[in-house]
């Protein structure tokens, strides 16, 4: 029988991951997690996490980078700011999320290929920067055909209903000042 | 005539059009005035942090900018765009490495920001500037046959706003309390929605979703107000597709809490958007007319 480590030595762990954690916007007070769990059990997806948020706290501080980026805890975290809001220490653990998606993205490093999430997110950017505005539908159109022709097929019954309801419009929303958006991204990225 | 500036969004533009007019049809009738910002962009949602967080400010402080010449409070129904704005304000004033990139982004385009805005959403503007108590005067139609199960959902109440609690907030309750509807005892009412994983890790949106419809029919409720085009859309849509996994479920109409008011004061429902639903609110809005209107 082969033994498996599951937890890394000193020597594996990324200390530039730990410094960097902490310059995130609202990751300052990361080492003042006391591992209580709050954010855990207050998650509304944490149940469908591979390392729960109180663990990816720990995890993320102590330098398992590649764990924590390549976790699908990142990707399903929704945003809805209950860790937050409820965290006794005042860590911004959902900024911590955001960050660590940046960080993964950046890093091309995903759960799986042809993953929807970070697909989603960077059309939604892609329409924003061209257009100043997003259409939802588009959107949508745009995310199944980058997942593939099933996940269309999937869809067409809902598409279909919208349609019915009037709620579906294919019509591009766009700003005027199309410039001005440039302009300003372009400033950001200097 | 009290005036605002009115940031739509872009799902106010697309699927949530009856919260529009909802929204637009009972400010009118409170003689409060909406007016549209010119020429605003995308707030980048949760989807632009999750890319790039610095141009998710530089984003959202175009609109702030934009909207500080007009030197009125800006008001925004959706509550992602709610929170983008408030999240950008506060990051603007905490941290100055993000403060001057912003300000690098918005001088390149002639623009400025100078942090006076105040961000709010209708629900907090009709509870503050309005009152109950001019609510209750302007309502014909009292809500006696709906029980609703106010649902705030998770970004409108959490983590920048002051007007509420951020986990058991009760404004909306109120509201509905002095338009006659029976209001449910609702504790899941900012458990998240799920957001957009109803669209791309549908088994875990659809969970999520399944526990709020359940939650509210378990304790009576015959309809769930919203704050939220996102969440409107994750409970309505998808219900169908939920009641098939979950036969014990029954149809319940997701409506927006402007919906509710605007039904009180008497104005049509398709004037309201109601035909826009694909969960069909009808019995309710029949049972107005068959009640006794206040005095």
């Amino acid at each position: 029988m082969q033994i498996l480590r599951k937890v890394k030595y000193e020597n594996e762990l990324n200390p530039e991951f730990t410094s960097w954690l902490s310059t995130i916007p609202g990751g300052e007070r990361v080492r003042e997690c006391m591992q209580c769990g709050t954010c855990s059990s207050i998650c509304p997806v944490s149940i469908y996490m591979d390392i729960t948020p109180r663990r990816l706290m720990a995890m993320a501080d102590s330098g398992f980078k590649d764990d924590v980026l390549q976790s699908f805890t990142i990707w399903l975290c929704a945003s809805c700011y209950a860790c937050t809001v409820n965290c006794p220490k005042d860590i911004k653990i959902t900024d911590i999320m955001y960050g660590l998606k940046r960080r993964a993205i950046e890093e091309k490093v995903l759960p799986r290929r042809r993953f929807a999430i970070p697909i989603l997110a960077r059309s939604f950017v892609n329409m924003v920067k061209k257009n100043g505005r997003i259409t939802e539908s588009r959107l949508v159109m745009t995310l199944a055909l980058k997942i593939g022709l099933l996940h269309l097929l999937r869809m067409a019954p809902l598409g279909w209903s919208l349609m019915r309801a009037g709620r579906l419009s294919l019509k591009k929303e766009q700003v005027q000042n199309k410039e001005q958006i440039k302009t300003m991204l372009k400033a950001v990225e200097a | 005539m009290k005036t605002y500036t009115y940031y739509p969004g872009c799902s106010i533009k697309g699927t949530a059009k009856s919260y529009e007019a909802s929204l637009l049809q009972v400010f009118e009738a409170l003689e409060l005035k909406l007016e549209e910002l010119p020429d605003w962009n995308c707030c980048g949602a949760t989807f632009y942090m999750s890319v790039d967080e610095i141009t998710s400010f530089v984003l959202s402080s175009r609109n702030l900018a934009l909207s500080e010449t007009l030197g009125r409070d800006i008001v925004t129904p959706c509550s992602a765009c709610y929170l983008t704005l408030l999240k950008t304000k506060d990051y603007i004033q905490k941290y100055p490495e993000i403060r001057e990139k912003v300000d690098a982004a918005l001088t390149a385009a002639n623009l400025t920001y100078s942090g006076t805005v105040r961000v709010r959403h209708p629900l907090e503007v009709l509870y503050n500037d309005v009152g109950l108590e001019a609510i209750r005067n302007r309502t014909r139609l009292p809500l006696r046959a709906f029980k609703v199960a106010p649902y705030y959902g998770c970004q409108i109440v959490r983590p920048f706003q002051e007007f509420d609690d951020a986990t058991y907030p009760e404004t909306m309750d109120h509201l509905f309390h002095v338009l006659g509807a029976e209001v449910i005892d609702y504790p899941v009412k900012t458990r998240c929605c799920g957001g957009s994983l109803t669209g791309t890790i549908a088994d875990v949106g659809l969970r999520l979703n399944y526990i709020l419809l359940k939650e509210a029919l378990e304790r009576g409720a015959n309809c769930i107000a919203t704050v939220c085009p996102l969440c409107q859309f994750n409970l309505e849509v998808y219900q169908k597709k939920i009641i098939k996994q979950h036969k014990e479920l029954a149809e319940i109409p997701i409506l927006y809490f402007t919906q509710l008011l605007g039904l009180a004061f008497g104005i049509e429902a398709k004037d309201l958007g109601l035909k826009q639903h694909i969960v069909s609110a009808q019995e309710l809005v029949q049972s107005l007319h068959h009640v006794q209107p206040m005095v």
